[in-house]
């Protein structure tokens, strides 16, 4: 049955994060890997600004703690490898290694993290030429292995840390910095840990 | 600095508060000379407006000094400058084709959901106007942070004063846009519901734009005269009945086309919290899905209706049926200030617009919660209340 649903969304031209049965994805999804279980998430963005930029800017690893807001930061480690620092619900922090499994200029950027990761996962972000001259489409897709399964992203959801909207608030801050130059914010100073260039 | 902050419904306080700061290189800070009260602020006023939080500082209507600018900003210290209420960044696909209201940047990632989750998809960041559109801070206050101040601000010339030019922030900008999206053509009329602001200005707008005849709806007394005064001619609704008198003015056509600039503020996105939303407003004497439908049943086949009137959230028995059947054309939006600055700054100085008739009173930024009061409670007499932050607070 559950087969039968995620076949069906798969003849539709949408991604499987529109699909509606979203457990029969992820169950499908931790199939694949092999995995006890599997969260999918995923976004597209439209940005207006060239492929070659955006590419730049997101294989530079260490960038993306400038616009994800749980990540603390990413160092990295050799031209495949970095290792992830992340805050987690509860004041800790989670970690882990990960590395490029597809890298394809200007196109697409695929990774995975190496055994002993805090929280499993793999994911892909691809760059494509917008239609009428938009720019460029970001689809950024991520599977992880949900800690504590359901009721782990119910707590983080309550903490707003769910990974579905922090990739939502993510994708938006990757936009907003490459097509203005600066993270919206409408935080006083002190209360502001993003979008401050003092 | 001192500030009118929000703390509920019918309770807004001066108070002091930290003086705002550049945080991003494309800012500049505004040292506040003129400031005025919306109407919508009115719907912040009443609590109808989702996602407000103790202490937001309100205002939407500012002009004043530029004091400090980033390093990205394109203004300089000392210049004088209109704000428009619309914060856009320039650089996104929708700013690209104008439409700066739909600015996809300007709202922060964290407060996009909001609207994304009530409109499909999230729009631009406001000035002072709770936290689904940014939770930016207004400008009823000593200074204020003007995001993308290279974008929006326009820079005045010596010479005109600020009651002169202070509405290109909003209402005079907003009145143009709603005649415009009415297409009007030669021989036109067209039929404005509410003498507020927005439809004083957009009657003044409709006739420069060449319209024939406008005919205004309202009930407060001194507003019809300031409409007829403008070249309006008026209906009084309580002593008429808006559709038939309409249809009989126009010969049995009906108007070409319908502003509605009355507009409804839902108090949440569901069907009954509106009811009662509507139930608790007595705005315009009647409950306010109303005028969008007598708009919609009174328009000329044909027609095109024109939707400046602020909507928040669900309407309930909108009669589609007229809406298809006569096959009306709707256009509607939060107004691309940005895109009318300079036009109507032009007209402004030239003296085809003029916008000082609609200011009845002057305070001290200082006495802001009293003029809340006033306008809420004395629509007839009080048109438009603009702020002085430098005033010294009247006494008592």
């Amino acid at each position: 049955m559950s087969e039968d649903h995620v076949e069906r969304a798969r003849e539709s031209d949408a991604p499987l994060t529109a699909a509606v049965h979203q457990r029969d994805v992820a169950k499908s999804a931790a199939e694949a890997l092999g995995w006890d279980a599997a969260s999918l998430v995923g976004r597209t963005v439209t940005i207006n600004r060239p492929r070659a930029e955006l590419y730049a800017f997101w294989r530079d690893f260490r960038n993306l703690a400038r616009i994800m807001e749980t990540v603390e930061r990413v160092d990295v480690t050799d031209d495949r490898r970095s290792h992830w620092v992340v805050s987690a619900p509860g004041g800790k922090t989670v970690e882990w290694d990960s590395e490029i499994t597809e890298d394809v200029e200007s196109e697409v950027i695929a990774w995975r993290s190496v055994e002993g990761a805090d929280i499993k996962n793999t994911g892909q972000i691809t760059f494509s030429e917008a239609l009428g001259g938009r720019g460029t489409m970001v689809t950024a897709t991520i599977v992880y292995d949900p800690p504590g399964g359901d009721l782990g992203k119910l707590i983080a959801k309550l903490f707003q840390r769910e990974p579905k909207v922090q990739a939502r608030h993510d994708l938006r801050r990757f936009k907003q910095l490459m097509e203005t130059g600066e993270i919206s914010t409408a935080e006083a100073p002190d209360a502001a840990s993003r979008g401050s260039f003092s | 600095m001192r500030a009118l902050t929000w703390h509920g419904k019918h309770d807004v306080r001066m108070e002091t508060v930290p003086d705002p700061q550049i945080i991003n290189p494309r800012d500049a800070i505004i040292r506040i000379t003129s400031t005025a009260i919306c109407g919508s602020d009115l719907h912040l006023y009443d609590s109808y407006i989702p996602s407000m939080h103790r202490g937001d500082i309100l205002g939407h209507e500012f002009m004043g000094e530029v004091v400090e600018t980033g390093p990205g900003s394109t203004l300089q210290k000392g210049q004088r400058v209109v704000v428009p209420f619309v914060i856009a960044c320039g650089q996104c696909f929708f700013c690209g084709q104008q439409q700066f209201s739909a600015c996809d940047n300007s709202n922060p990632a964290e407060k996009a959901d909001l609207s994304e989750v009530a409109y499909g998809y999230a729009m631009s960041g406001l000035f002072g106007y709770s936290h689904m559109t940014g939770g930016y801070a207004g400008g009823q206050a000593e200074y204020v942070r003007v995001p993308y101040s290279d974008v929006g601000p326009i820079v005045i010339p010596d010479g005109l004063d600020d009651e002169k030019v202070l509405f290109l922030s909003d209402i005079l900008p907003t009145g143009w846009m709603a005649a415009e999206n009415c297409d009007i053509e030669p021989g036109d009329t067209i039929a404005v519901w509410g003498c507020g602001p927005v439809g004083l200005f957009a009657i003044q707008s409709a006739l420069l734009m060449g319209a024939a005849r406008v005919i205004a709806i309202d009930h407060y007394p001194h507003r019809l005269d300031l409409a007829k005064s403008m070249g309006a001619e008026v209906i009084n609704y309580h002593d008429v009945k808006v559709r038939e008198a309409l249809m009989e003015m126009t010969g049995g056509i009906g108007p070409d086309a319908c502003i509605d600039a009355v507009g409804m503020e839902s108090h949440g996105f569901t069907i009954d919290n509106l009811l009662d939303a509507v139930k608790a407003t007595t705005k315009l004497g009647t409950d306010r899905p109303h005028v969008l439908r007598e708009v919609l049943m009174a328009c000329r086949k044909g027609g095109r209706v024109s939707i400046p009137g602020v909507y928040g959230g669900v309407g309930d028995k909108i009669p589609i049926g007229a809406l298809m059947q006569k096959g009306l054309q709707v256009r509607t939006g939060q107004t691309h200030v940005h895109k009318y600055l300079r036009p109507l700054l032009e007209m402004n100085g030239e003296g085809k617009i003029d916008t000082t008739f609609l200011i009845s009173h002057r305070l001290p930024l200082e006495d802001a919660p009293k003029g809340y009061k006033m306008f809420k409670e004395q629509q007839n007499e009080v048109t438009k209340v603009v702020l002085k932050p430098d005033w010294q607070k009247a006494a008592a």
